[in-house]
């Protein structure tokens, strides 16, 4: 893991005091709330429906043991106890009291961590593969570039005020566990040509109001250029990105309106001018970062596992959440937080203290955080798994339902968002009731559920996606089908009329028995049975009856 | 102002305006994407001597004046320039044009022996007007809002595209939360007319960040100090 040195300590210290500033200029009434949003945004400050809210970056998803038991830590004394992990790699505390934000700022300091750039029109915190590091299909580990970025982005005096956020991804393995395409830049690191690494970008990707696949700009980027292509791809934003209109303001409308083609050219332009500039990445730093996400030292001696009851949940939760290894012995782990009618992404405070335990005694005293609202143990023995999963069930979370129907990504929605036009957790937490009795049989099926247009849940890319709206003052939500934010990225189609709370959740069921009925075999995913036939069968199903 | 630390809980919004994560949201003019850092190529001296050549043209400030209204070098000073709108004719002393009227006038403008300055918008180009940097003194780049970023790019572009090395000037909303980071793409004096940012100036009291983890600017960091990213604040 990367580990702070005096630089990285003292930026964060000198950042955290200057924010301490801010806030005590906004009580005083120095600055107007008009002139403080902006700053408290780029700290990762919101103001929510009932409070204000905090957003803590966890840089590419990674967490040592006492960084999570920090995080537990402010739950408990700054909070009400739980922790909301984000479809961004970021952890949302939906309680604090302003005036106490800059304590908690510096209890974050204290392990290593920030709420910098989580939020504002500026370059958001860097998410990456989740198994980066561990998993056995990865080219090479993505996260050295990510914090390469991480820093380079740190209070950029250039690009602190875009038109418009702007979020960064990278992938290391060929299966985009990372959403690239889904990203402002998505980078896929890879073997160019001549078998060293590099990455191909991609460009304008993005959800929202006016949802857009990335291009591909450039496929064969050495790594030495990463920072200067990535300052050009920024500047022509910053200087032709629209600022006329919040909903046209991301670069996805400025790449879509001027055409991928032509919006590299001038990317290219740009970048020839500076590309042996002061940003060339010398090959001695790009390794001195990589020596920091260096392979843990793996036990490798083999562990017999101790004898276990057998149980069809244990069996369930090995298939479903236990990953390859790309070391021989071991296994990754994902500890769903989607409990059956749970809240995804939740996580209490003796919940957080417990993973790290486990982290610590059973993981190489790592966790990771996944874009889909989960945690990972990313380094397990093989050996020690029966121990890891009475480990989490004697906290509520051993439910064996990664990539199944109630592995539900949602926002936070009504409950708590100040831009929400409807609620998302409770729809998420009735299909996972619904649906839990027929999960194995239905199989890989990722529902995802927003509760405005800004698809902070992602349901463009959903196998299944659900939109909140508002209708005539009631809450109404869309549905769509066969979105998918992997490798085989499509955004998904809108089914027909949308439907009421209850509707809703009817509505999904009635698809996945639709499915149920049509694939070819039970090995046969939903999303390759709606590619087979199409929206039309689903669609009668739904609105014929009607 | 609403209230701080407690926010009563809201009813459910109906009808609320539109999403309002973003901090800076433009009024500006509808837009039509044209070349970015535009294509065409420019006559005129090389970027490395533009505005360097003539240094005698540079404009000392205006006396020290805890009242004027330009920061530069640690104080506030009466402002050595006049700004000139529309049509009115060149005053005696130097004088700060809109980019459009000396694009207009260049002809007459060029050979006129008075030390001038450019005002430019944040939607304008700086290549057309590459070959004419070094005639300039001062280059003025507005910042109708803070929260519009458009004019640090222009900056550097200016510093390290164009080489211009005469006084850069911010003007518009220049809030004392961006000085550091305009002065570190390149702006030296400031027009400041925020009452609490001169306070907070006069008093020297602007908590600042004094760690960089990126470079601006052309110049290479020294080998073997810090890391690629990383410089101290000068």
């Amino acid at each position: 893991m990367y580990r702070y040195d005096e630089f990285d300590a003292e930026f964060v210290r000198q950042r955290t005091a200057q924010f301490r500033d801010q806030v005590g200029r906004r009580l005083s009434g120095e600055l107007t709330e008009d002139e403080f949003k902006p700053l408290r945004l780029r700290n990762g400050v919101y103001l929510q429906l009932h409070a204000y809210m905090l957003r803590i970056a966890i840089p590419y998803g990674t967490l040592s043991s006492r960084q999570m038991r920090k995080l537990a830590h402010i739950a408990r004394t700054y909070d009400r106890g739980t922790g909301h992990f984000t479809t961004r790699q970021n952890l949302q505390f939906n309680w604090p009291r302003l005036s106490d934000i800059p304590d908690i700022l510096g209890e974050l300091a204290e392990v290593e961590m920030h709420a910098i750039q989580t939020s504002g029109n500026c370059i958001r915190n860097v998410t990456a593969d989740h198994f980066a590091g561990a998993a056995a299909d990865e080219v090479a580990d993505p996260r050295p570039y990510a914090e390469i970025i991480r820093q380079w982005s740190s209070l950029h005096p250039e690009f602190n005020w875009l038109p418009r956020k702007f979020k960064v991804g990278v992938t290391g393995s060929e299966h985009d566990r990372a959403a690239i395409k889904t990203h402002d830049i998505g980078l896929h690191l890879k073997r160019l040509a001549d078998g060293r690494l590099g990455f191909a970008v991609w460009v304008g990707g993005g959800q929202g109001r006016s949802p857009f696949l990335a291009e591909l700009i450039r496929d064969d980027l050495p790594e030495a250029d990463l920072l200067s292509y990535l300052e050009a791809i920024l500047r022509v934003y910053n200087l032709h990105g629209r600022r006329d209109n919040i909903y046209k303001a991301r670069i996805k409308i400025l790449v879509h309106d001027l055409g991928a083609e032509a919006f590299a050219a001038q990317v290219e332009e740009e970048w020839r001018r500076i590309r042996d500039g002061v940003l060339k990445l010398p090959q001695a730093e790009i390794d001195r970062i990589r020596a920091y996400f260096a392979p843990p030292a793996y036990d490798e001696r083999p562990v017999p596992a101790p004898p276990r009851a057998a149980g069809r949940a244990f069996d369930r939760w090995i298939t479903r959440n236990t990953h390859a290894h790309k070391q021989a012995g071991h296994a990754i782990v994902t500890i769903s937080l989607k409990p059956i009618g749970g809240i995804p992404g939740d996580a209490s405070a003796a919940q957080m203290d417990a993973v790290a335990d486990l982290a610590e005694r059973y993981s190489l005293d790592e966790v990771r955080v996944t874009h889909e609202q989960n945690l990972v143990l990313p380094h397990v023995r093989s050996g020690d798994l029966w121990q890891v999963y009475r480990g989490l069930e004697a906290i509520g979370l051993a439910e064996g339902n990664a990539g199944l129907v109630t592995d539900i990504i949602a926002c936070p929605g009504l409950d708590y968002c100040a831009l929400a036009n409807a609620r998302s957790i409770p729809i998420a937490q009735r299909i996972s009731e619904r649906l839990s009795p027929r999960q194995d049989q239905i199989g890989d099926l990722k529902i995802k559920i927003s509760g405005c247009i800004n698809a902070c849940g992602h349901h463009h890319v959903g196998h299944i996606g659900i939109l909140g709206v508002e209708k005539r003052g009631e809450e109404h939500y869309q549905l769509l089908l066969g979105g998918s934010g992997a490798e085989d990225a499509a955004l998904a189609d809108i089914a027909g009329p949308g439907f009421g709370p209850e509707g809703i959740v009817d509505a999904v069921e009635k698809v996945v028995t639709t499915y149920l009925e049509l694939r070819s075999n039970p090995q046969e995913p939903f999303l390759a049975t709606y590619r087979r036939l199409g929206a039309t069968p689903f669609k009668d199903a739904l609105y014929a009856a009607a | 102002m609403p209230p701080l630390d407690e926010v009563s809980p809201s009813p459910r919004l109906r009808g609320r305006p539109a999403p309002a994560e973003a901090g800076g949201r433009g009024e500006g003019q509808p837009h039509t994407p044209t070349s970015a850092i535009t294509t065409a190529p420019h006559p005129g001296p090389l970027p490395a001597e533009a505005g360097r050549g003539d240094r005698s043209a540079l404009v000392a400030p205006g006396e020290p004046d805890p009242e004027g209204p330009i920061w530069q070098g640690g104080a506030f000073h009466r402002d050595a320039w006049t700004k000139l709108d529309g049509e009115a004719a060149l005053p005696v002393g130097p004088v700060i044009l809109p980019k459009q009227r000396w694009l207009a006038e260049r002809g007459e403008l060029a050979g006129c022996n008075t030390p001038l300055g450019l005002v430019i918008a944040p939607g304008e180009a700086l290549d057309d007007i590459a070959a004419d940097l070094p005639r300039f003194a001062l280059i003025a780049l507005a910042f109708p809002k803070f929260t519009d970023g458009r004019p640090y790019s222009l900056a550097r572009l200016l510093r390290e595209k164009h080489g211009y090395a005469g006084e850069l000037r911010a003007v518009g909303s220049v809030l004392s939360d961006q000085l550091q980071s305009m002065r570190r793409v390149g702006f030296d004096s400031f027009e400041v007319t925020h009452a609490p940012t001169r306070r907070a100036l006069a008093e020297g009291r602007i908590p600042e960040v004094a760690l960089y983890y990126q470079p601006t600017g052309t110049d290479a960091p020294p080998d073997g100090t810090r890391p690629w990213l990383r410089r101290r604040a000068d």
